[in-house]
């Protein structure tokens, strides 16, 4: 026999809901954790949601961020807000740094005359500067963002839900929303308590993430509704044990493979869409645990109606009226 | 083992084959666009080449296709603008304008009326009050009988002006009907100032469009920065009317003194000589707007305000016969002669038109400046270094994602998942040729997209193996687990693909710029990863099995 890479045996016999009460139980602490955390600690939201203006440095020179913000501080911008950036992907003599300056009075984005202010300044204390990236939202677009963003979520989990629903049963698209609903929850606890810069492109990551768990989940829904039908006398949590370690290996290989995938763009991608990237590979990790811990639970609690379906089916080969007594 | 059918196949591989081929002009990104560049000056030239051309255009072989990826902003470099145009300017322009007509119409009764006096009011409400309240009937009527109906599709039997007395004052106000017509024209007249100014400076690709109600999105490519666009926006164009003193083909005449030679706009080789000072400008201009002439030949009619109508009346009257020439940034858009004294500003140029034509040249004539301010809700601008580390950022976590992936996927499944890594180089072409046909812009996240199709992409090709190795442990022969193992998957495959879809339709109808890019590859990829993942991987395994008659397989 050929060699053969694996990181799951060819036959596992685990007991998912054997540490339910750890496993399952850890995810709804987690997602309470997390709704804390957005609540006390708040998101950094970026410009997109917040308003305001980033400038991007890169100079020759070391950065030195006490130096920059003595140089913007009297322009009388409000609170700036500068941090040195570093990615392996920099040359040698590539030093980034990032302003941030907070939205300015109206709709409008920013006056040219701040930014150009603002280029002056540092142009003083460092001639070899340039601004690869001025980026600047208006409050009033950023309101729009941040509406855009929720509906987006909201509509994309409202989409897979019906469309769960009406592939399987309603228990299964209730089991496979709260698996949605946990993966968000604590993608952006995380950036809430790591206080990573929230902006539109992490909405993406969690579509992506919703879009990702969601697929996982259905693999192992449609094994299930397959076994259902093969195993009509097998208990329902045993049956789902069963389902789980023979899809196992499908759920370790494409999870791997993802990210693999993600951790070339994390390494290589640069700091432009590193927030972006990282997002995904936790969403990913989080994804596969919830598939196996969350979704199938929330089904288990709410049961499978088995004969009904049992019912159905054999009412279909009778007599319309055979169970006229039912 | 099932054969499938000897038109499928190649029907699978044609596919194949096309996907290469429309990818390939993306490898020679450089090249390519500089033959496209090159073809696309030749034609405008009207097929005349400067050896620089030619040379650009052998770059790369006519007959091959040429469609490449067109980039993003965030790749290549430029600057972006949302500006919200403020609408409502025009309303109180529009109805500001009126106060001479309706004072002029209620002084011709004002033995009825009596005494008129504008009253200070809202921006966009004209409020008039008359002296004598029992004349109210006479003066709405007199006030109504300004109204001109309004030229719209929804519009269609309502009046541009609303009059409604409130005790001694009579309110004029724009009507719900021309509000919508005119903000119609507010938008359509900046978008094509916007456009004129920035093909003005020959960028390529610019992205110039409407969104959603009342603004516009500027998108321009190798742009220094946004404040040099807005400033580029800024410059009103300049429109303005002169004496014709003769017409000339010698682009080298002598204009005389204080006469100057400006070129025609559609004539080629035609030339003008001009009196250097206007008799009117277009900053005096209040409106145009197509129209038809007595013949019903398409016409525009324009209309100035008093100080404008003054001017051109006078000049009018004392050139009758004699040509007139309409001159927007120096070039000359038409010369009618006079056909009579035009009195009250407002005239019509004929000319010979089409109703585009007639169209386009109204626009042009309301063109002159922004028709209302803009406000700039969000600039970006990004430099061409960052655009190119991005790009070379990308094609580096590109590669080493695809190696990953590619030595994981053969590490577990041998010969088959070499296949699949076939199968998958062959999917990323696709992506890119359907990118290229369609023109859909690639962005920095439109690349996270494809290095994360990558990891996904394979999740089918798992998903049918883990299969076939389970029909392979029961016993069954390689190409009945194959053939059991494929189809078994398939529903699995399908159910979570589509999910995927869901999500990917979300993000392109609701994101706006990089999340776009990003729904866009990862959106494509699925349903390119599909196809390669079931059909293509299906079709080399045939070949294999075809070919070795393998007793047993491996997978």
């Amino acid at each position: 026999m050929a060699f053969r890479l694996k990181l799951v045996p060819t036959r596992t016999n685990i007991d998912f809901f054997r540490w339910q009460w750890i496993t399952f139980g850890g995810s709804i602490v987690a997602s309470i954790v997390s709704i804390l955390a957005v609540v006390i600690m708040g998101l950094n939201f970026g410009i997109d949601f917040k308003g305001g203006t980033t400038i991007r440095t890169e100079s020759t020179n070391a950065v030195d961020v006490g130096v920059y913000r003595a140089a913007v501080s009297d322009l009388g911008l409000g609170d700036v807000s500068i941090t040195q950036v570093f990615d392996p992907s920099f040359r040698e003599d590539q030093h980034v740094a990032m302003l941030r300056i907070a939205p300015q009075e109206g709709d409008e984005a920013v006056t040219p005359e701040s930014i150009d202010a603002v280029e002056q300044a540092l142009k003083k204390v460092d001639e070899a500067i340039t601004f690869p990236s001025v980026e600047s939202v208006g409050p009033k677009v950023s309101q729009e963002l941040i509406w855009k963003a929720v509906i987006a979520v909201v509509a994309a989990s409202a989409g897979i839900a019906f469309y769960v629903w009406l592939r399987f049963e309603w228990q299964f698209a209730v089991g496979t929303v709260a698996a949605l609903v946990h993966d968000v929850l604590v993608t952006v606890g995380i950036f809430a308590i790591f206080q990573l810069k929230f902006d539109l492109t992490i909405v993406a990551a969690l579509l992506t993430i919703l879009g990702y768990s969601v697929n996982d989940t259905v693999v192992i829904f449609d094994r299930l509704r397959e076994n259902l039908a093969k195993y009509k006398a097998m208990p329902l949590r045993d049956m789902m044990n069963l389902t789980t370690n023979e899809t196992l290996s499908r759920t370790v290989m494409t999870a791997t493979t993802t990210l693999l995938a993600l951790a070339a763009l994390i390494i290589f991608g640069g700091d432009v869409i590193r927030g972006f990237v990282f997002a995904m590979f936790f969403g990913v990790i989080i994804g596969t645990y919830s598939t196996l811990y969350v979704a199938k639970n929330i089904v288990l609690m709410l049961g499978v109606d088995r004969s009904e379906k049992q019912k159905k089916e054999r009412s279909k080969g009778d007599h319309e009226f055979a169970n006229i007594d039912a | 083992m099932t054969h499938t059918p000897l038109w499928k196949n190649l029907l699978i591989w044609s596919i194949v084959l096309l996907g290469v081929a429309f990818s390939v002009p993306n490898l020679f990104y450089d090249r390519v666009e500089k033959h496209n560049d090159a073809v696309a000056a030749i034609t405008t030239a009207g097929g005349t080449a400067t050896p620089e051309q030619e040379a650009d255009r052998s770059l790369w072989p006519d007959w091959l296709p040429s469609y490449v990826v067109p980039l993003g902003l965030d790749l290549r470099g430029g600057a972006h603008l949302l500006a919200e145009v403020k609408v409502a300017d025009v309303y109180a322009a529009r109805i500001d304008a009126m106060w001479p007509d309706v004072r002029d119409a209620l002084r011709g009764v004002r033995d009825q009326v009596g005494n008129v006096r504008r009253q200070p009011s809202v921006d966009g409400v004209l409020r008039v009050a008359i002296s004598n309240p029992d004349g109210m009937a006479v003066a709405l009527e007199k006030v109504r009988a300004l109204a001109t109906p309004v030229v719209s599709l929804t519009g269609i039997g309502s009046n541009d002006i609303e009059v409604t007395s409130e005790g001694t004052d009579i309110v004029v106000q724009l009507s719900e009907a021309e509000r919508q017509a005119t903000d119609q024209r507010t938008i359509q007249q900046s978008l094509e100032i916007i456009r004129r100014r920035v093909d003005e400076v020959g960028t390529r690709e610019p992205t110039i469009q409407r969104q959603g109600e009342d603004r516009i999105l500027i998108q321009v490519p190798g742009i220094g920065s946004a404040a040099e666009l807005k400033s580029l926006i800024g410059t009103t164009a300049k429109l303005t009317f002169h004496p014709v003193v003769s017409v000339t083909q010698d682009a080298g005449a002598n204009p005389g003194p204080r006469n100057e030679l400006l070129p025609s706009m559609d004539e080629k080789g035609v030339y003008y000589i001009v009196e250097q000072t206007p008799v009117v400008t277009g900053e005096e201009l209040t409106n145009a707007q197509p129209a038809f002439d007595q013949n019903g030949r398409p016409a525009v009619e324009f209309q100035f305000n008093a100080g404008g109508a003054r001017k051109f009346g006078d000049y009018t009257a004392n050139n009758i016969g004699k040509p007139f020439a309409i001159v927007l940034d120096n070039e000359v858009i038409s010369a009618p002669v006079i056909q009579s004294h035009i009195p009250g500003g407002r005239g019509i140029i004929t000319g010979k038109f089409t109703v585009e034509q007639s169209t386009e040249l109204a626009v042009l004539l309301r063109a002159g400046a922004l028709p209302a301010e803009m406000t700039f809700l969000e600039e970006r601008t990004i430099g061409p270094e960052l655009g190119q580390d991005s790009i070379d950022a990308g094609q580096k976590a590109a590669l080493v994602g695809a190696g990953l992936v590619a030595l994981y996927m053969i590490a577990s499944y041998g010969i088959f998942g070499t296949f699949a890594v076939i199968a998958l180089a062959f999917n990323i072409a696709m992506i890119f040729a359907v990118l290229s046909v369609i023109g859909a812009t690639l962005t920095l996240p439109g690349i996270a997209g494809i290095v994360l199709t990558m990891g996904v992409a394979v999740d089918a090709n798992v998903l049918i193996y883990e299969r076939v190795r389970e029909e392979l442990r029961e016993g069954k022969s390689p190409g009945a687990a194959i053939e059991i193992g494929f189809g078994k998957a398939l529903s699995a495959i399908v159910d979570s693909n589509l999910t995927s879809i869901i999500t990917a339709v979300i993000m392109f109808v609701v994101g706006s710029g990089p999340v776009r890019g990003f729904a866009v590859t990862t959106g494509i990829g699925i349903m390119t990863s599909m196809f390669t993942a079931v059909y293509v991987t299906r079709a080399i395994i045939n070949l294999y099995l075809g070919w070795r008659h393998p007793k047993t397989i491996t997978v």
